[in-house]
């Protein structure tokens, strides 16, 4: 893989310079701990927002199911936490003590198999990695080999989410139903309720989703981000210049997965607790417009998007819950209508030219490019 | 699992759920059709359509409280007006939507996904400001209560009889009128080669404007007809819209007879299968299967053969 050019331009810099700060140093010190933990659980739906980019952006495949590889990962996260809250001298009270509570509400007697392995930490963060990236790669190479893509995949995608929804809740033995896997409390026998653990957790999740930029960064700078467009733009044509369409595909629906698995395994820990409400096809499709109000082709966009219409869900239906769902259509339409290329549409249309302008004035250089360098879809 | 019961006793537990099924399969169609149109034929994913079923519902709803109170003497054939009026209802709502929104994203299927969820929203939450959270039920004429006893264990119910009898005689209007017509031969000719169609005279827009428009009017006569076997709430459209979606797929997204069939084989696997085991268990088979035969077949069961 050859990276042709450098790693970041000069305003991709600016971004990546002043997203640390906000997120390092800005909001730390100007929030509570507990507006602090809230912007932590939007972060995590960032790191969905993050893979949207690369896999609909970038390869314009639009997977409606990012819900439930974000409910794979967090779902790993949150069996090996229930497993260590649930030990022998915590559950004694139960008719089957060292069970989770809800196998024991169920009449369960002893822990599935499928949960046995979740004891062991290296295993649960081993799962949330790679159940999620197999589980993608089963469906996109069922699908993409056989040539399904567009508003089909979506489809299937979406239908895939309310499969694992209805299974999550009808198996409420092994999977905790409707209310999920919640009272988490200690990850090895560090207690993550108190104030301090939600600082700590907060940055390391920060430094978690600048891995994430920087990796999505990567694959966006190389060949292979390359192909991704090219394939977004001519399919066909990439297909008969030799290349197999159908891996380059696989291989940004599974990034985006592992993504989407790696936010939510966060997100059980920031939260404290994991449920189906996070999987299914309205979560899912949420996590859809987090990245279409950023910017469908800018990674950092992503980051502000989940940012912005989280805390706009979160402060208008404390105040107005009747408005929110019309604020939320609403922005729905506008973003397709009016900004195909979200917040970092309008800022590279018409910020960031000004800002060139500027600059320019000041000294004779200019860079090139702004957030949306590779170009808007010409669909 | 078939052991605990008699030979006798199965036949009539299939047929039981045989005809659950087919009451089933009658709102899947009637659902699907309007999704068939819009879908197969425009190419446009309709994620609101649930909500226009539910437009349909309402109207129906707000039909029988008037007639109860104004015209009750006319009460038993109310039905026939609210269906016209729900059909009118939808299908205008519709056509306004493709004015100020479809139109220009006819060249970007999946954009249409979004904003119709938008628009589905929007829709939900105006449902329940004006009419309540609470779900809402429409009382039946007489003569469609009671049931049919066709043998001392096989009873059937006559409202789903009523059903099933309009989603024939719509079904049969709709090829009518696509097939037979001289509009339906526009949209088609629309369809088949938009630039062609328009060359030959045809207003393309206005074909557009119109298919959608029935495509949403039948997914408010379908609400019309869900009021006579289920409630109706603000968010009842948003469970059938993903079956009714994977309906359409499977049965080949240009075909109508293959969303006749597809609906049929859906609706029966799930209903005999319910009675079996647990409904949410039923579900997850049935849609799995749908899943893996779209994953060896994505141009679902019945593809027209068309060059690309």
């Amino acid at each position: 893989m050859i990276i042709n050019s450098r790693f970041f331009n000069r305003s991709e810099l600016i971004g990546f310079v002043s997203l640390l700060l906000l997120l390092v140093v800005i909001l730390p010190l100007a929030l509570d701990v507990f507006r602090l933990n809230l912007v932590a659980k939007y972060l995590t739906y960032a790191f969905v927002a993050i893979g949207l980019v690369l896999c609909w952006g970038y390869g314009g495949i639009l997977s409606l199911g990012q819900g439930v590889f974000f409910g794979l990962g967090g779902y790993c996260m949150a069996m090996f936490l229930k497993l260590e809250a649930s030990s022998v001298a915590n559950t004694k009270i139960q008719s089957t003590p060292g069970i989770p509570d809800f196998m024991d509400w169920n009449q369960l007697t002893q822990l599935p198999f499928f949960w046995k392995p979740f004891q062991s930490f290296p295993f649960a963060l081993a799962a949330i990695i790679l159940v999620p990236a197999i589980f993608s790669f089963i469906i996109g190479a069922a699908m993409f080999k056989r040539r399904v893509g567009g508003v089909y995949f979506a489809i299937i995608t979406q239908a895939i989410a309310a499969i694992m929804t209805i299974l999550i809740v009808g198996q409420q033995g092994y999977t905790g139903g409707i209310n999920g896997i919640t009272d988490l409390r200690t990850l090895h026998g560090w207690d993550i309720r108190t104030d301090h653990a939600k600082y700590i957790l907060y940055f390391v999740e920060v430094f978690f989703l600048f891995v994430a930029i920087l990796v999505a960064q990567f694959i966006r700078l190389t060949k292979l981000g390359r192909i991704l467009v090219a394939m977004r733009e001519q399919e066909d044509r990439v297909r008969f210049s030799g290349y197999s369409v159908a891996n380059f595909k696989i291989f940004a629906f599974c990034a985006a997965a592992v993504f989407a698995a790696v936010g939510g395994a966060l997100f059980t820990l920031e939260v404290g607790f994991m449920s189906p409400s996070f999987v299914g096809i309205v979560p899912s499709i949420e996590m859809v417009i987090y990245t279409a109000v950023g910017g469908r082709l800018s990674i950092f966009g992503a980051v502000y998007g989940s940012l912005l219409v989280n805390f706009a869900k979160t402060s208008l239906s404390e105040t107005f819950p009747q408005l929110w769902l019309f604020g939320l259509g609403a922005l729905f339409i506008a973003v397709v209508l009016a900004f195909p290329n979200g917040l970092a549409g309008i800022w590279g249309d018409y910020v960031q030219p000004r800002i060139d302008r500027l600059l320019a004035s000041r000294s004779k250089k200019s860079g090139n490019g702004g957030l949306v360098a590779n170009g808007a879809p010409a669909e | 699992m078939f052991g605990d019961y008699s030979i006798g006793d199965l036949g009539a537990i299939f047929a039981m759920q045989g005809f659950a099924g087919l009451i089933l399969f009658s709102v899947y169609v009637l659902m699907a059709l309007g999704l068939a149109i819009i879908f197969g034929q425009m190419g446009v994913i309709n994620m609101a359509h649930g909500e226009f079923m539910i437009l349909g519902a309402y109207v129906t709803w707000m039909t029988s409280n008037a007639f109860q109170s104004f015209l009750p003497a006319l009460f038993p054939g109310y039905f026939f007006v609210a269906m016209a009026l729900a059909f009118i209802a939808s299908g205008s709502l519709g056509m306004l939507v493709e004015w100020a929104m479809i139109r220009r994203l006819y060249k970007r299927p999946l954009d249409t996904l979004l904003a119709t969820w938008g628009l589905s929203l929007i829709l939900q939450q105006a449902y329940r400001s004006v009419f309540g959270a609470r779900e809402v039920g429409v009382e039946l004429p007489e003569w469609m209560m009671g049931s049919w006893q066709a043998t001392d264990a096989i009873q059937i119910p006559i409202n789903g009889m009523f059903v099933m009898c309009l989603t024939i005689l719509i079904t049969i209007v709709v090829a009518y009128v696509l097939f037979l017509s001289r509009w339906g031969r526009q949209v088609r000719a629309v369809v088949q080669n938009r630039v062609m169609a328009g060359a030959v005279g045809i207003n393309t827009e206005k074909v557009d404007r119109y298919t959608f428009g029935l495509g949403c009017g039948i997914a408010g006569v379908a609400g019309s007809a869900f009021t006579m076997i289920g409630s109706t709430g603000p968010t009842a459209g948003q469970l059938y819209i993903v079956d009714t979606f994977l309906v359409v797929v499977f049965g080949g997204a240009a075909s109508l007879l293959g969303t006749i069939a597809s609906a049929f084989t859906i609706s029966q696997a799930q209903s005999t299968m319910e009675f079996f085991m647990s409904g949410s268990m039923a579900k997850v088979l049935t849609l799995l299967a749908i899943v893996a035969i779209l994953m060896m077949r994505p141009q679902g069961l019945f593809a027209l053969k068309v060059r690309k």
